[in-house]
């Protein structure tokens, strides 16, 4: 069974036909990048995954996202439930205005976990996996606000492992951010796959080739390629992923 | 051509302000000069009289404060929270939001007096709470009620969505987002609002002359219903006699009334740095 389905997934923005009729199938611990011009549906679909598109006015949604083969999109799918499988790292950092600690303990917290001794143990476990414990070990309680963009953008991935999702999706989670930090958090992605399936938007196509196994490219709301990144990269079928890799449009 | 509009502009626009600065200036340093000798443990601690060597401001100062406190009991929650919802709950979504939004703008404009007449009517009258303290902070409340849900909402808009999103993506519900991610967001802007909001409650004499506070009390006012005067009431009764005495005493009084409220200016100040201590270093 795939860890992720999305089949025949429709989205519309009011008039506008954002995706037009998406099906993916992701396997288990893998790393997917979703690659193509900025306004294709990329971010749109990524949000689709933890239900983020419902936040938004207008939005209209049509076929079937499956997590371990249950949609989703159902009646009974409990929101809350389903963001707690399925964390989120977004294109800029976001920290709470709060302690670095209690930026990694909110989705805890919120979730009704009160057991203080489980907080600190989770806590150092997630800022361990984001690689960020020994920079900020001896400062959990300053503002996340100090940190450096890079370091800002680690507290949230520790943030959103802290709850223990299965899923991890990434929407340019490296697009703000300099060489060196970009280069933490590929290195951190490649760590990440052992315990996690993970869905990265990216727009640089690099990047795109050293952290995932499988790749996706988007063009005007259509799923136009998917499959091995290495095949969509040495050898992709259709022109429109050829001219878009080497760089000849978008 | 642009850089000479710049240049007159510039002037233009640094003229005005020095007008401004210098007419309030003027005004202080004569306030001062006149009133700062009657400031004494005595006149801060003595009843009102009919002699004004005799005269102090302490049922004053008393049901200042009393106002203060009740005032803000009152309009604080109910600002906040309406502000929030209207911000966060429903943001001209329906007619009726759009209704409450255009009428909460207007109703800041509204001059004092007229909450006045309504506070009489309302809680003077109808609630038959007389001239009490209550009634008095009742109806400042009604009268800055405004000004805290408009700062609230302005706070709370300046949260950036990433915030939210961010929340939402843990799992948090509206209202934990709210409570937990917007409110400590915002905390600094939607106290400076209500501070500022009581900075001019203070300063109110005409809504409470209406609705029937006293001019001469000689006691401190003992419970919510007791009746009371305030600062700027016992100056207004001040300035209305003849004899110079009266007017030093005047001039002392809103010495101690610009104390008070820079002191709660002060501490929006403090709040502030403490706050962005917090949330930028």
């Amino acid at each position: 069974m795939y860890k992720l389905e999305s089949k025949a997934i429709h989205l519309h923005y009011g008039d506008f036909h954002a995706l037009k009729g998406i099906d993916m199938k992701v396997t288990e611990n893998s790393v997917v990048s979703l690659i193509g011009p900025s306004g294709c549906g990329k971010s749109t679909y990524l949000r689709l995954f933890n239900r983020m598109n419902d936040l938004i006015d207008g939005v209209k949604i049509e076929g079937q996202i499956l997590l371990d083969g249950k949609d989703i999109y159902d009646k009974n799918t409990k929101v809350d439930e389903l963001r707690k499988k399925v964390g989120m790292v977004f294109q800029k950092p976001n920290p709470f205005p709060k302690s670095i600690f209690e930026n990694v303990a909110f989705g805890l917290r919120v979730n009704g976990i009160k057991h203080s001794s489980y907080i600190e143990e989770r806590v150092e476990t997630s800022l361990k996996q984001a690689a960020l414990w020994d920079e900020v070990k001896d400062k959990l309680k300053k503002s996340a606000l100090a940190l450096s963009g890079g370091q800002q953008q680690r507290l949230c991935i520790a943030r959103a492992l802290a709850i223990e999702p299965s899923i991890l999706l990434m929407d340019e989670p490296a697009s703000a951010l300099d060489p060196i930090s970009t280069a933490k958090i590929e290195e951190l992605i490649y760590e990440l796959k052992k315990n996690y399936t993970i869905l990265i938007v990216t727009h640089n196509m690099q990047q795109a080739s050293r952290v995932s196994d499988y790749t996706a490219f988007f063009y005007l709301g259509e799923l136009v390629e998917f499959g091995a990144t290495r095949d969509i990269f040495t050898n992709p079928v259709n022109t429109r992923t050829q001219n878009y890799i080497t760089g000849r449009f978008g | 051509m642009k850089r000479w509009s710049d240049i007159i502009f510039k002037y233009f626009g640094l003229a005005c302000t020095f007008i401004g600065l210098f007419l309030l200036s003027v005004f202080i340093y004569k306030i001062i000069s006149i009133g700062i000798e009657r400031i004494d443990w005595n006149f801060l601690t003595n009843y009102p009289s009919r002699r004004p060597e005799r005269a102090g401001i302490l049922s004053a100062i008393m049901g200042s404060v009393w106002i203060i406190v009740l005032t803000a009991i009152i309009s604080v929650p109910i600002g906040i929270s309406a502000g929030l919802y209207l911000e966060e709950y429903g943001k001209g979504k329906t007619w009726y939001n759009k209704l409450i939004e255009l009428n909460i703008t207007n109703l800041a404009g509204v001059p004092s007096i007229i909450y006045g007449l309504l506070g009489l009517e309302i809680f003077n009258r109808s609630l038959s709470l007389g001239g009490s303290l209550l009634s008095g902070a009742s109806t400042l409340a009604l009268l800055i009620l405004p000004i805290i849900i408009v700062s609230t909402r302005e706070a709370v808009r300046a949260v950036p969505n990433s915030i939210r999103e961010a929340s939402f993506a843990l799992g948090a519900s509206k209202w934990q987002t709210v409570w937990r991610a917007v409110i400590p967001s915002s905390l600094s802007g939607i106290l400076t609002g209500v501070i500022l909001a009581i900075s001019r409650a203070v300063g109110e004499a005409a809504p409470l002359i209406v609705v029937g506070a006293l001019a001469y009390v000689p006691f401190v006012p003992n419970g919510p219903m007791s009746d009371f005067t305030v600062l700027p009431i016992q100056i207004f009764n001040w300035t209305s006699r003849p004899q110079h005495g009266f007017l030093v005493n005047a001039s002392a009084a809103i010495i101690v009334l610009l104390a008070i409220t820079l002191f709660l200016n002060l501490i929006v100040i403090i709040m502030r740095i403490r706050r962005e201590k917090l949330t930028k270093k």
